[in-house]
């Protein structure tokens, strides 16, 4: 059975091809990566698999609901969370109000509600404090509830991203290049947390990463894209001694 | 100092604080006119201040909060002030006003509210400065609409409205809705507009339904505003579209951006300190203001300034804005709140937990 399925998917700006007949199949509870020079394609898979841009042509399929036409708010709901590369927090607003905000489709009560303080209203709201307090406990951020996002330092804001990525309640998280400026020991220590969360939310992931060294440690499978098309799958020693992969990273073999 | 600070933080947190105020401005509201406690002229003025708050108040929801910058809130309060003004003088019977008056202010802020949707729409697509000229250009035909309709007098405008509002409806107008607009805010919805002002894509992304809740803050806002203006028409005793143009939406914006954007008690402040700037600049009061001046200086700022301090004003007010926008982006309250307006839940909630407290022994191992 597989949770994700891609299939010939497209994707163009202007005249240009930014992904071409991508398919991909992840199955439940799978830890997949997804690398490529600057400029593959990868994070346009991510965009359209979250419905921040729509897919030209080809389908994507979560669940056996087809994802393609959904709003991003509307595929969040049917549990897919993402970060970005460039963290994009809500800077101005505190740590906690960033997680709480994850909630929003989860929470039921309708405007009239929030207007009037009725009903629903008290009981949602302790419940997503509560739910949103829990995640930062886990993620030890509890005691910045109250701390503008922005004021956080950068390690900490990844932590927080990730935080409110699963304040949605996803089934399968995407990452998108999470370590991103961290150093060598920090990887180690991302590469274990992802693990972790991974078990503790029974998640399925699918990264895009540059860092080998992450890619090769946790990465179950890799897919290595260039230029919209996909060079190759497999494991991450498969890949590396892939010619095709060899040949985008390094250049041609031959040099005329 | 510090214990003067402390006692002053607990009496903000007193949970009586807010319905003792409440009460007394009610009791206030009613007893200011019935003993004649201020003159006529202050009366209007309070008057006046509390439908300012009203305004910038909604107002503040859609720049502030939501970070767009529309200019049409003249134009709801306009609508509002022309559909209430229809139902008292050609729908209610006279007899009744005094108590229909608040079905009358009601539907004319419903229609703004609809009003709101026409606005909403373009701002699924467009943002930022685009979005401002749409909102301009609603303005635009709002006043134009008006001034072309024979049977609302055109651009005469309605004389001869009857004098409805008064200073407790102001008082239970303005609190009711300004509570609204608070509830709103701090329920999931207002935190949606906040992320929406933050980062629109990323907050669809974490599942806010963005084109929902841009339609409710839209017409919460005009709504509000809807009903500031049939408050403010049944004062004011004349309407004219010449009323409802941009220099109204002007007065409004400085009033936020100088209490300051995604406040409410900005907004209080901001509406408050408008009302006495401008009457402050009145050629009697700054005569007052200016007689200990030797008698030949007086003369000569009385005939340059003072006498032409009504034209003045009008550069003066929008200079303001300028000022205050360029030094002061944030205003007087910037993103920070009364604490008597933050719902105590989240107040609690905002506290810094323990260290860690609550994590799992497993976690502790494995944080990055």
């Amino acid at each position: 059975m597989t949770l994700l399925t891609a299939h010939k998917v497209r994707h163009s700006f202007g005249g240009l091809r930014a992904l071409d007949d991508f398919d991909l199949e992840l199955h439940p509870g799978q830890l997949m990566g997804l690398i490529g020079p600057n400029g593959a394609g990868k994070t346009t898979v991510f965009n359209l698999i979250t419905g921040v841009y729509r897919a030209s042509e080809g389908s994507i399929r979560f669940r056996d609901r087809e994802l393609v036409g959904l709003t991003p708010h509307e595929i969040t709901a049917h549990r897919i969370a993402r970060t970005f590369q460039n963290i994009r927090l809500f800077r101005d607003l505190s740590v906690l109000d960033n997680v709480r905000i994850a909630h929003f489709s989860q929470s039921r009560y309708s405007p009239l509600e929030a207007l009037f303080h009725l009903g629903r209203h008290r009981r949602e709201e302790e419940r997503i404090i509560e739910h949103s307090r829990r995640l930062l406990a886990i993620f030890k951020l509890e005691h910045l509830a109250g701390e503008t996002a922005s004021s956080l330092p950068y390690g900490l804001q990844r932590r927080l991203e990730i935080a409110r990525a699963l304040a949605t309640g996803p089934e399968l998280l995407l990452l998108d290049e999470p370590a991103a400026g961290m150093n060598p020991a920090e990887i180690d220590q991302l590469m274990e947390f992802i693990q972790w969360i991974r078990r503790e939310f029974k998640l399925t992931i699918l990264l895009i990463e540059h860092q080998m060294r992450l890619v090769s440690g946790i990465c179950e499978r890799v897919k290595v894209l260039d230029f919209g098309k996909t060079l190759a799958e497999g494991t991450p020693e498969a890949v590396r001694s892939d010619p095709a992969v060899l040949e985008a990273y390094l250049g041609e073999k031959v040099v005329v | 100092m510090t214990a003067l600070k402390l006692r002053w933080q607990w009496l903000l947190d007193q949970p009586w604080l807010m319905p003792l105020l409440l009460a007394s401005g009610l009791v206030l509201a009613f007893a200011i006119p019935r003993f004649g406690l201020f003159n006529n002229y202050v009366q209007m003025l309070l008057m006046y201040v509390g439908i300012n708050i009203l305004l910038a108040t909604s107002l503040n929801l859609v720049n502030g909060y939501m970070g767009e910058f529309s200019l049409a809130h003249a134009g709801f309060m306009a609508v509002g002030a022309y559909i209430s003004v229809l139902i008292t003088m050609h729908v209610l019977p006279p007899g009744a006003h005094a108590v229909l008056f608040p079905l009358a202010v009601l539907a004319g802020g419903a229609v703004a509210g609809l009003m709101g949707l026409l606005v909403a729409v373009p701002s699924f697509k467009v943002r930022g400065d685009y979005l401002a000229i749409i909102t301009l250009a609603f303005l635009m035909i709002v006043k134009s609409a008006l001034e072309n309709i024979d049977a609302i007098g055109g651009p005469r405008g309605i004389p001869g409205i009857p004098r409805l509002t008064s200073l407790p409806w102001v008082f239970a107008w303005t609190v009711a809705l300004v509570w609204l607009i608070r509830n709103f805010v701090y329920s999931r919805y207002g935190r949606g507009v906040q992320a929406i002002r933050e980062d629109e894509i990323a907050s669809d992304l974490m599942s806010v339904d963005t084109r929902r809740v841009k339609v409710l803050a839209f017409m919460l806002s005009s709504f509000c505003a809807g009903v500031a203006g049939a408050l403010f028409a049944h004062l004011l005793q004349f309407i004219s579209p010449r009323v409802f143009d941009i220099v109204k939406t002007t007065e409004i914006l400085i009033m936020v951006y100088l209490g300051g954007i995604a406040s409410i008690g900005g907004s209080i402040i901001g509406a408050t300190l408008y009302v006495v700037l401008l009457e402050m600049l009145r050629p009697s009061t700054v005569a007052a203001l200016l007689a200990w001046l030797p008698a030949g200086m007086f003369d000569v700022l009385e005939k340059y300034f003072i006498n032409h301090l009504g034209m003045l004003r009008m550069i003066i007010m929008p200079l303001l804005l300028v000022l205050v926008m360029i030094y002061w982006p944030r205003g007087i309250m910037g993103k920070r709140e009364f604490r008597g307006f933050i719902p105590r839940r989240d107040k609690a909630a905002h506290r810094p937990g323990p260290m860690g407290g609550g994590a799992t022994e497993h976690d502790a191992a494995h944080r990055p």
